[in-house]
C-alpha cells in the first residue's frame, strides 16, 4: 500500500532551510497498540475501530492530525489490517483534500519497534518519510495544535543535531492512593531540565503495592552535570512524539527495541555514546490522551461528552460521523432516536441513531450506539453500549462495555466492570459477575501473564480463525445461562487482583482503603532501612551488592559445574566433552583452573554421597568408582601442584561442612586419589606441611592421614637414597 | 521574637590543623584580624537576636572562647558559653544543652559562618509556615582563589564539588529531599511518597546548606530524645525530618499535651500561618493530611538566600583562605572596616619601609612593620608582625606577631601567630603552625609545618 506514494514527492534538494520550510508535514499513525489490554474485544475488531462516543477512535486521531496541519499520514496496520484498510477506503479520509492517508501493511510486526523497523525498510525503497514526522497511535484523542511544536522541534534540531525527539506531556496528577493516572496508566516519574526541557529520566512505576521500591533513583552523573533537575510526578505522557528521521534508524540499529517508551526512550536516555537527546513539551489548555485500557476508554469518553476535546465532540461532524443534537446537561441525542416518555435519560449521555429506548428505562452517564433496542425498565449507568445491541426488559447494566450485536435477555444483570464482546448473548436472568470478560471466542489457551506477552502474538491478526471457532461454539452449552452464548474468560492468575485497576468501573471503596493501609505499612518499612551517620555504615553493604561478591560468583560457578557433571554422569557424556563444557563455564565465570578442580571434585564427591549407600564401605566404593571413572576430567584441571592442593583443601572443607559422612574415609579416599594419579605425592606433602602449623581442630584429617603421609615420606626418602 | 539562638562554635577542629592550636580554637581563628565567631555574633545582632548560647566543644576551648566573648561583646549581647564533651557531634551538643532551651523556636547557627544573610529572615520564614524546621540555603561558593594567578591553576580545572543535593517543591518554600553525606556520591534516591504528594520536585545541586537552622523546640527535643544514635544535625536530624514529613512521628503526642485549652489558639495559628504565607491554596502537606486520615505531617521549609548574598563556612583550610580573601576583597562590607581609596586597610600605626607596596585587597594590622622593597598582594597581615625587606606576600594570611625574615616569598600560605620564617624562605601553599620556626633558605611547596 505504501508503494502507492511515488512521484508526488519529487523535489529538488536545495538549501537546507528552504527544504525544511517546504517539507510536508507527515505523521505515522500506528493503528495497532501491540497490546492485549482490550481483549477479548480486539480479537474481532482492531482497537482503532472501536467507537468512542459512537465514532471510531481512528477518526478522532485523523481529524485532529488533519486540523493540526498534517498533510500526509501513514497508517501502519498490523492486526486486522484488512478491516482498517476497508474502513479507511470507504470513509471520507480516502478522498480528503488536505490529508493524504496512506496505509502500510505488515503482518509480522508484534511491537511498535517492529513497525518502525518495517517502515524504515520500506523507506529505503520509497523514501516516503522526508523529514520530521509526528508519531502517534491510532487511539489518540487530542485537539492540540502541532504546527508550533513541529517548528520548535525543527529549530532545536537545527541548533542541536542530537535533539531527535520531542515528547508531549500534560499535567495530570495521579491519584495519591492508587498511584494511577486518571487514564488508568501507571504513574510516571520524569526528570526534565528546567531550562532546556530536555528529558533526563523516564520511569513508569509499575503499580505494585507489594514490591514497590520507595524511591525514584536518579543517576549520580545526572546530578553532577545538571545544577537543577525538575522531577515530575504530576505529568502524563500523551504518547505524541515529534520525531526526526534518526528515530527510525535508531530502531533499525537496535533491533531489540520493542516498546516506544520502555525500550526506545530509556535506551536513548542511558546511551551516552550516541548522545541523542529527547525533549519534552508541556501542553496546557489543549487536550491529549490515549485510550490505553478500559479505564482510559471510560475517561476519554467522558471527556468527549464533556466537550474537553472540542471540536471533536458528538454534535460536530469531524470524520464523516453523523452529528447528534446536544441538549442540556450534556445529553446528545440522534434526531431519529425513539425515547419512550417514561424513559429517563440523565446527564452526560449519548443516544445514537435508530435506537429505541423503552418505558421506564433509566440511563445515566452512558453511551448508547446506533440501532440499539432497549426494552422496558432497564437501568444503564456509566456504561458503553455499542451498535445494534438488544437489551430486553428489566436488565441492569452498570459500568460495562457491551459490543456490537450483543443480546441481553430479560432480567439479566451486568455487574460493574463487565465487558461483553461481539454478539454475545446473556441468558435470561443471568448475573454476569463483576469484571468478567465475555466473548464468543474461547480464551487463547497459552496465555502467559508475562510482560512479554503484552505484545499480541501474531495470531491476533488473523481474523479467519473466527469462523471455525464460532461453529464449535454452537455445540457447547453456554456459560451465560441456558439461552446465552459466550465464554467467560478466565482471568489469568496474578492479574486477578489487578483487574479492577484497568476496568471501566470505578475503583471500589474497600480497595482504596486496602491500598491506603498497605501504603502506611510500606512507609514504615522503608523508614527503618535508613542508617544514621553514627552507625557504620550502609557503604559496605551497598558496595557488596553493586560489585558482585567474588565468593558469590564462585558458589554460582560451583552449582553450574555440579549441574554439568551430573548431566555428564546421567547422559554418559565423554570426558572430552565434559572438559569442553566446563571450560566454557570457566571462561564465562572467569575462574582459575584451580577453581574448576575444586568444583569438579566437589561435584564428584557430592555425587558419591548422594548415591544410595548403606554403610561407609559402600560409600567408599562409590567414591572410588567415581574417581576411577572421571579421573580424566579431574586430571585435566590438576596438572599443577597448587591445583592438587586445592582439591585436597576442598575435600577437607567438604568433610567438615557439607558431607560429614566422608570424614572417616578421608585418608582412604586420599589414597585412592594418589593411586589414580589425581594428586601427586608432592601435593600431599606440601598440604601436610601447610597444615602442620594449623589449629588442633583443623588437624583432624591430617592426623587421620598420618600413616599414609609417613609412608609417602619414607617412600620418597627411599627413592632419594636409591637415586644417590 | 521568642527565639533562642544556639551558636555551635566547635572546638579544636581537626581538619583545620595546624591553624587551630591550644591557644586558638576554631571559633577564634582570625578572619581579617578578628575572630570568625564575631561575624556570626554581629550578624545575629543585626537581626536583633541578642540572647545567645555559644556551645563549644571541650572545656579548654570554652574557656578561651568565653574569655574572648566577655572582653569583646559583653556589653552588647547576652551570651552564655556552654562547654560540651568533644566529638559528640552537633546533635550531641544540643542534647547536652537541651535543658537550657525553653523558647518556642530555636535558631541554630554554625559558629564558623561568615555571611550577610539575615538570620531574622530565616526565623520569619520559619514562623510564617509554622514549620518544624527551616534550613537556610545559599548558592554554592566558588572555591579557590578567584584570580588565576599563582595557586589557581589546578583548582580551576576541577569541577566545583557538589556539596548538597536538595529537593524543593515548586514554590521553593518546602524542603522535600536532602541527601546525606553518604548519599551524595551515589545515585540520588527520591522518596516516591513525598514526590507524589508534592507532584513536582526540583532537585538542585547548586545550593548549599549553610548550617543555619530554625527548629521548633518541641520537635527538636523529641527527635533528640527518640533517636539517641543521631549525632549530626545535618546528616541525621534534618534528613530524618525531611524523610518523615508526611508521616510525622514528632507531633501526635505533643498535641495531646498542648491541647489543654490551647485548641483555639492552634487553629487560629494554622489560619494565620496560611494568611501569612500568602497561600490561597493549602500546602500539599494539608492536602495530603486531609486525604489520608490518621496521618500527621510536619513542614520542612527552606529560606533561599539571594545569590548576591555572601555565605561561606570556615570549615577547611581552603575555606579559611577563601574567607580571608573575600572579606577584604569582594565581600568587604562584611569586615566592618572602612577601606582606603586603594581598597586596602593599612592601620595608621603600621610602618612601611621605602619602595614597599601594599596592593588592593590587603590588610595590614596594628603595629606591624614591613621593611623595604616589599610587596603585599591580596593578603591579610595581622598585628605586630615583623616583616623584613624584599619580602613578597601574595594570597596569604599572616597572623599576629609573626616574624618574616628578609627575602622571603610567601604565596597562598598561612603563617600562624608567633611563627618565624628566617631569611630567604620560599613557601607556596604551606601552613605554618603557631610558634614554628622555618629555617633559612628553605623552599617548600604544599607542606604543613607543625611540631608533631
Amino acid at each position: 500500500m505504501g508503494a502507492q506514494k511515488k512521484g508526488g514527492g519529487a523535489r529538488v534538494v536545495s538549501d537546507d532551510s528552504e527544504e525544511q520550510s517546504r517539507q510536508r508535514l507527515q505523521a505515522i499513525l500506528l493503528a495497532d497498540s501491540f497490546t492485549t489490554k482490550f481483549r477479548p474485544v480486539t480479537l474481532e475488531r482492531p482497537k482503532v475501530l472501536l467507537p468512542l462516543a459512537n465514532v471510531p477512535m481512528i477518526d478522532y486521531t485523523l481529524a485532529w492530525l488533519e486540523s493540526a496541519g498534517i498533510e500526509e499520514v501513514f497508517v501502519f496496520c498490523c492486526a486486522h489490517s484488512t478491516q482498517i484498510i476497508d474502513y479507511l477506503e470507504t470513509s471520507e479520509w480516502h478522498t480528503h483534500p488536505n490529508l493524504a492517508v496512506r496505509t502500510i501493511e505488515s503482518h509480522k510486526s508484534i511491537s511498535a519497534g517492529d513497525a518502525l523497523r518495517y517502515i524504515y525498510e520500506q523507506q529505503t525503497e520509497t523514501s516516503q518519510i522526508q523529514g520530521d514526522f509526528v508519531l502517534v497511535s491510532g487511539d489518540t484523542v487530542s485537539n492540540m495544535p502541532l504546527a508550533d511544536l513541529i517548528r520548535e522541534h525543527r529549530e532545536r534540531k537545527k541548533r542541536d543535531e542530537k535533539a531527535i525527539m520531542t515528547m508531549v506531556i500534560k499535567k495530570s496528577k495521579p491519584s495519591p492512593i492508587t498511584h494511577q493516572s486518571r487514564l488508568g496508566t501507571d504513574q510516571l516519574f520524569i526528570a526534565v531540565d528546567p531550562v532546556t526541557k530536555q528529558l533526563l529520566h523516564y520511569e513508569e512505576d509499575k503499580v505494585d503495592h507489594h514490591a514497590r521500591g520507595g524511591s525514584v533513583c536518579l543517576d549520580k552523573s545526572l546530578m553532577e552535570s545538571n545544577p537543577s533537575v525538575l522531577l515530575y510526578n504530576d505529568m502524563q505522557d500523551c504518547n505524541i512524539d515529534i520525531c526526526s528521521p534518526e528515530v527510525l534508524s535508531l530502531f533499525e540499529d537496535n533491533f531489540d527495541y520493542q516498546h516506544l517508551r520502555r525500550h526506545f526512550v530509556k535506551g536513548v536516555l542511558v546511551d551516552d555514546i550516541m548522545g541523542y537527546k529527547i525533549f519534552t513539551h508541556e501542553i496546557g489548555s489543549s487536550y491529549a490522551a490515549r485510550v490505553d485500557n478500559f479505564r482510559s476508554y471510560d475517561t476519554v469518553s467522558k471527556d468527549i461528552i464533556q466537550r474537553w476535546t472540542y471540536p471533536y465532540v458528538p454534535d460536530i461532524n469531524f470524520g464523516g460521523n453523523r452529528p447528534l443534537k446536544v441538549g442540556r446537561q450534556g445529553i446528545y441525542r440522534a434526531c431519529d432516536a425513539v425515547l419512550s416518555r417514561s424513559a429517563d435519560v440523565g446527564a452526560s449521555s449519548v443516544v445514537g441513531y435508530g435506537t429505541k429506548i423503552g418505558n421506564g428505562d433509566r440511563i445515566l452517564n452512558s453511551v448508547i450506539g446506533n440501532g440499539c433496542s432497549i426494552g422496558s425498565n432497564v437501568v444503564i449507568e456509566g456504561s458503553y453500549i455499542w451498535n445494534n445491541v438488544t437489551i430486553e426488559d428489566g436488565c441492569e447494566i452498570r459500568n460495562a462495555i457491551v459490543c456490537d450485536g450483543v443480546r441481553i435477555r430479560a432480567g439479566a444483570v451486568l455487574e460493574p466492570g463487565v465487558v461483553l464482546s461481539f454478539n454475545v448473548v446473556v441468558g435470561r436472568g443471568f448475573v454476569v459477575p463483576a469484571y468478567s470478560k465475555v466473548s464468543l471466542l474461547q480464551q487463547p489457551m497459552k496465555e502467559d501473564s508475562d510482560e512479554e506477552l503484552e505484545y499480541a502474538d501474531s495470531s491476533s491478526g488473523t481474523a479467519d480463525r473466527l469462523s471455525g471457532l464460532s461453529l464449535e461454539m454452537e455445540s457447547k452449552a453456554s456459560e451465560l445461562g441456558p439461552d446465552g452464548a459466550g465464554y467467560i474468560w478466565e482471568v489469568c492468575e496474578g492479574a486477578h487482583d489487578e483487574e479492577w485497576k484497568h476496568s471501566v468501573a470505578p475503583i471500589p471503596e474497600d480497595k482504596l482503603a486496602e491500598i491506603a493501609q498497605a501504603m502506611d505499612d510500606d512507609d514504615m518499612e522503608d523508614e527503618s532501612v535508613v542508617p544514621t551517620s553514627g552507625e557504620l555504615k550502609s557503604d559496605a553493604d551497598s558496595i557488596n551488592t553493586d560489585v558482585n561478591d567474588p565468593g558469590d560468583d564462585y558458589s554460582y560457578f560451583e552449582k553450574e559445574v555440579e549441574g554439568t557433571f551430573l548431566r555428564a554422569v546421567e547422559e554418559g557424556i565423554k570426558v572430552e566433552l565434559g572438559i569442553l563444557e566446563i571450560n566454557s563455564l570457566r571462561l564465562s565465570y572467569n575462574m582459575e583452573s584451580a577453581d574448576c578442580a575444586g568444583a569438579i571434585f566437589y561435584s564428584m564427591m557430592k555425587h558419591a554421597v548422594d548415591n544410595p549407600h548403606s554403610s561407609a564401605s559402600e560409600l567408599f566404593k562409590n567414591a572410588s568408582n567415581i574417581i576411577a571413572k572421571w579421573k580424566g576430567l579431574l586430571g585435566f584441571y590438576v596438572k599443577q601442584t597448587d591445583e592438587q592442593i586445592e582439591v585436597i583443601m576442598k575435600f577437607e572443607e567438604m568433610c567438615q561442612e557439607t558431607a560429614k559422612e566422608l570424614g572417616p574415609l578421608f585418608a582412604q579416599i586420599l589414597h585412592v586419589l594418589y593411586d589414580k594419579d589425581v594428586v601427586q605425592e608432592d601435593a600431599i606433602l606440601r598440604w601436610a606441611e601447610e597444615k602442620a602449623g594449623a589449629d588442633e581442630a583443623d588437624k583432624v584429617y591430617l592426623q587421620q592421614c598420618e600413616t599414609f603421609i609417613q609412608w609417602l615420606k619414607d617412600a620418597s626418602e627411599e627413592e632419594d637414597e636409591e637415586d644417590d | 521574637m521568642d527565639f533562642q539562638v544556639v551558636i555551635l562554635a566547635g572546638g579544636f577542629s581537626s581538619n583545620l590543623q595546624p591553624l587551630v592550636s591550644k591557644e586558638v580554637p576554631k571559633a577564634l581563628l582570625p578572619v581579617a584580624n578578628r575572630p570568625v565567631l564575631s561575624y556570626a555574633l554581629d550578624l545575629l545582632e543585626s537581626s536583633n537576636l541578642k540572647d545567645l548560647i555559644v556551645v563549644v566543644e571541650g572545656e579548654d576551648a570554652a574557656l578561651k572562647v568565653g574569655g574572648w566573648i566577655s572582653s569583646a561583646c559583653v556589653d552588647r549581647l547576652h551570651v552564655e558559653v556552654a562547654a560540651v564533651a568533644e566529638n559528640v557531634g552537633t546533635a550531641g551538643a544540643l542534647r547536652a544543652i537541651a535543658h537550657h532551651l525553653n523558647a518556642k523556636d530555636i535558631l541554630i547557627v554554625s559558629g564558623d559562618i561568615v555571611s550577610d544573610v539575615s538570620p531574622g529572615a530565616v526565623a520569619a520564614t520559619h514562623r510564617r509556615h509554622d514549620a518544624s524546621v527551616t534550613a537556610m540555603l545559599c548558592a554554592e561558593p566558588v572555591s579557590g582563589p578567584s584570580e588565576s594567578g599563582v595557586a589557581g591553576g589546578k583548582d580551576k580545572t576541577k569541577k566545583p564539588a557538589c556539596y548538597d543535593i536538595i529537593g524543593l517543591d515548586s514554590s521553593k518554600q518546602f524542603l522535600l529531599h536532602i541527601a546525606t553525606e553518604a548519599e551524595i556520591k551515589k545515585d540520588t534516591r527520591v522518596k516516591k511518597s513525598i514526590l507524589c504528594a508534592a507532584g513536582k520536585m526540583e532537585i538542585r545541586s547548586d545550593l548549599m546548606d549553610s548550617h543555619i537552622y530554625a527548629f521548633k523546640r518541641s520537635v527538636l527535643q523529641k527527635v533528640l530524645d527518640q533517636k539517641p544514635t543521631f549525632r549530626s544535625l545535618k546528616q541525621d536530624v534534618l534528613p530524618y525530618l525531611v524523610r518523615t514529613q508526611l508521616r510525622s512521628e514528632v507531633f501526635p503526642e505533643e498535641k495531646t499535651v498542648e491541647d489543654n485549652g490551647k485548641n483555639n489558639m492552634q487553629s487560629n495559628e494554622v489560619v494565620l500561618s496560611q494568611i501569612l504565607s500568602n497561600a490561597s491554596l493549602p500546602s500539599f502537606h494539608q492536602v495530603y493530611e486531609s486525604g489520608l486520615n490518621s496521618r500527621k505531617t510536619h513542614k520542612c521549609c527552606v529560606y533561599i538566600a539571594d545569590e548576591s548574598k555572601y555565605c561561606v563556612r570556615l570549615n577547611s583550610i581552603q575555606a579559611f583562605m577563601d574567607v580571608n580573601r573575600d572579606v577584604i576583597g569582594d565581600a568587604n562590607h562584611l569586615s566592618g572596616y572602612s577601606f582606603s581609596s586603594h581598597h586596602n586597610i593599612v592601620h595608621p600605626s603600621a610602618e612601611l619601609g621605602s619602595k614597599t607596596t601594599v596592593g588592593p585587597h590587603c590588610m595590614l594590622g596594628e603595629g606591624s612593620q614591613v621593611g623595604d622593597k616589599c610587596s603585599v598582594k591580596r593578603s591579610v597581615i595581622g598585628r605586630h608582625c615583623r616583616i623584613g625587606s624584599n619580602v613578597k606576600v601574595v594570597n596569604s594570611v599572616v597572623m599576629d606577631h609573626a616574624t618574616i625574615g628578609d627575602g622571603c616569598s610567601i604565596q597562598g600560605s598561612v603563617i600562624c601567630s608567633n611563627a618565624q620564617l628566617q631569611e630567604r624562605v620560599a613557601l607556596r601553599d604551606c601552613q605554618v603552625e603557631a610558634g614554628y620556626v622555618v629555617y633559612a633558605g628553605g623552599e617548600h611547596k604544599g607542606e604543613t609545618f607543625a611540631r608533631k
